[in-house]
């Protein structure tokens, strides 16, 4: 499961950083790990993801998964970001995460998808 | 019987099934020696029936194998007598019938509860929501720095208005064991009634009811080689007096009119419905097997285990043991965190290496938040480990940093 894809985007996350001008942002917690991520989405005028980044704290699972999804959601429209699931999420981390640990993996999908959401 | 690695492990049917497993999570719930698993299946096989109504042998049977598993607990702790043994479902089920049962009757608006900041959410939910109800307040105990309760602290929270100190024996946590004897003397001399939680002390420190001089004492069965969806709470007699039942039905009667109920003797009046017969003789078997065994041979065995753990942890470079970094402090837990790695990621790891650990808050998410850590990973012991655990927890750990090219 800990691939070097994994380990080093833990390590070193892409786009880890506040968006200021966000048009969407969105947070969310698994309480019983203590991670937590919040996603900053900006917009354009066709409903165009222009840029992406997120915050937080967690597991190399979570930290790894959003580091991929804010990667990937760029210059994607909503609707195909909205569209993916967790087989989406299984390709970008190149595994399938097991059931003890599937909740890490799809926090920062249920945060970027309630920040998509929101008007 | 004896503690050798051949001969204890040879009890445990688990082990036997799964012989490279590392099991570490006693502290969660410990595994059941054979004896236990036969008790129950005895049980089952030969006389299982209902307790306490049957005028049959089977039932007969049933019900004096039920009632000398209070007395064997009884002994166990040395309650002055088995009316002073409740069964209930677990530590859990105890502390709610104790504060649901007991302090609801006897505590008033403004009245004080002191609880350790590092106590098992068990041992403060039932507290709090009784809290919200009455009008009472709690207030917690700061531990020392590292973790440890200082039993001269009790001064700083005591108040005309405390009624009841709730305290842990040994921190789930921390590993830490409460100076329970000094603490019991000052609330006694301040009139405050304690309860003390149990749970992870039963299977390794000798307890005595009437050393202590404790007023309730709580634990459950499956975190002391015995079955789940049992466990025993301890009250001290005189506070039957102020004490009523939670749960009304079956067993708890003596007679019951349209109009009006009389209840059953204690301790038979907290234990409505049909009770958890075969987890009680289960209870009963696994004390009888850690007695054999003897509590001193048991500690001395888990204490060089941890202390065996602690120095084989301190020399990895970035971990950091939760609580006392001192060896002897810890009984049977440690806790730590490795700097930059997640303790669910290590779990997950050492998972992989077939060493079961807990990771997360241990359901103790204030005691989490007073330690600025959001998680750990926890390491606990019982008679059936061996040095060999505790290595391939090591050699695991440092696999954890290699992983994470630490
Ligand atoms: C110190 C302590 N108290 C209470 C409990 C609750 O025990 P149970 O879940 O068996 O009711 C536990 C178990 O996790 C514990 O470790």
């Amino acid at each position: 499961m800990y691939s070097d894809l994994i380990i080093d985007l833990s390590k070193n996350p892409l786009n880890k950083r506040i968006i200021k001008q966000a048009t969407n942002t969105h947070s969310g917690a698994n309480i019983t790990c203590g991670d937590h991520v919040r996603m900053y989405v900006l917009l354009n005028k066709d409903n165009k993801i222009s840029d992406c980044s997120f915050e937080g704290e967690g597991c190399a699972i979570c930290i790894a998964t959003s580091s991929l999804i804010t990667e990937y959601a760029k210059n994607k429209s909503v609707a195909e970001v909205l569209s993916w699931t967790e087989q989406n999420i299984f390709e970008f981390l190149e595994a399938e995460i097991g059931a003890s640990r599937i909740k890490c993996a799809l926090l920062p999908l249920e945060v970027i998808h309630g920040a998509l959401k929101e008007k | 019987m004896s503690l050798s690695k051949d001969t204890i492990r040879e009890e445990f049917s688990l082990l036997k099934k799964h012989p490279t497993l590392h099991y570490l999570d006693s502290a969660a719930t410990s595994l059941k020696p054979q004896c236990v698993i036969d008790a129950m299946n005895e049980y089952y096989a030969e006389y299982s029936s209902n307790v306490h109504r049957g005028l049959y042998d089977l039932s007969e049977r049933a019900t004096t194998a039920y009632e000398e598993a209070r007395k064997t607990v009884a002994k166990f702790i040395n309650a002055k007598s088995e009316r002073e043994i409740i069964f209930t479902s677990g530590t859990t089920h105890s502390i709610n019938l104790v504060a649901l049962g007991w302090a609801r009757h006897v505590l008033k608006q403004g009245d004080e509860i002191i609880i350790p900041l590092l106590e098992h959410h068990s041992n403060m939910v039932p507290w709090q929501m009784l809290a919200k109800e009455i009008g009472a307040k709690i207030v917690y105990w700061e531990p020392r720095k590292d973790g440890t309760l200082d039993p001269t602290d009790i001064n700083k929270y005591l108040s005309r208005s405390t009624k009841l100190l709730a305290i842990t024996h040994i921190s789930n946590v921390l590993g830490t064991l409460t100076p329970l004897k000094q603490i019991i003397q000052k609330a006694f001399s301040c009139g405050v009634k304690v309860l003390v939680d149990a749970a992870q002390s039963v299977s390794r420190i000798p307890i005595d009811v009437q050393l202590l001089d404790c007023d309730f004492l709580a634990f459950s069965g499956h975190k002391a080689y015995g079955p789940t969806g049992i466990g025993v709470l301890y009250v001290k007699e005189k506070h039957y007096d102020n004490m009523k039942p939670v749960f009304g039905g079956g067993g708890m009667i003596r007679e019951v009119t349209t109009a009006h109920t009389t209840f059953n003797d204690t301790p038979h009046k907290f234990e409505a419905g049909t009770p958890p017969i075969a987890e009680a003789i289960g209870l009963a078997r696994a004390l009888q097997f850690i007695k054999k065994l003897g509590l001193s041979a048991i500690h001395s065995h888990e204490k060089a285990l941890t202390n065996l753990c602690l120095k084989e942890l301190n020399i990895i470079e970035g971990i950091k043991i939760i609580g006392p970094a001192k060896e002897n402090l810890h009984e049977s837990i440690i806790s730590f965190t490795i700097n930059g790695v997640h303790a669910h990621d290590i779990a997950t790891l050492l998972n992989e290496k077939n060493i079961a650990v807990r990771a997360g808050h241990h359901c103790c998410m204030p005691l989490m938040k007073w330690l600025g850590v959001a998680a750990t990973t926890r390491a606990s012991f019982g008679i059936y480990n061996t040095e060999d655990d505790v290595y391939a927890l090591a050699d695991g750990i440092k696999n954890v940093r290699k992983t994470f090219k630490l």
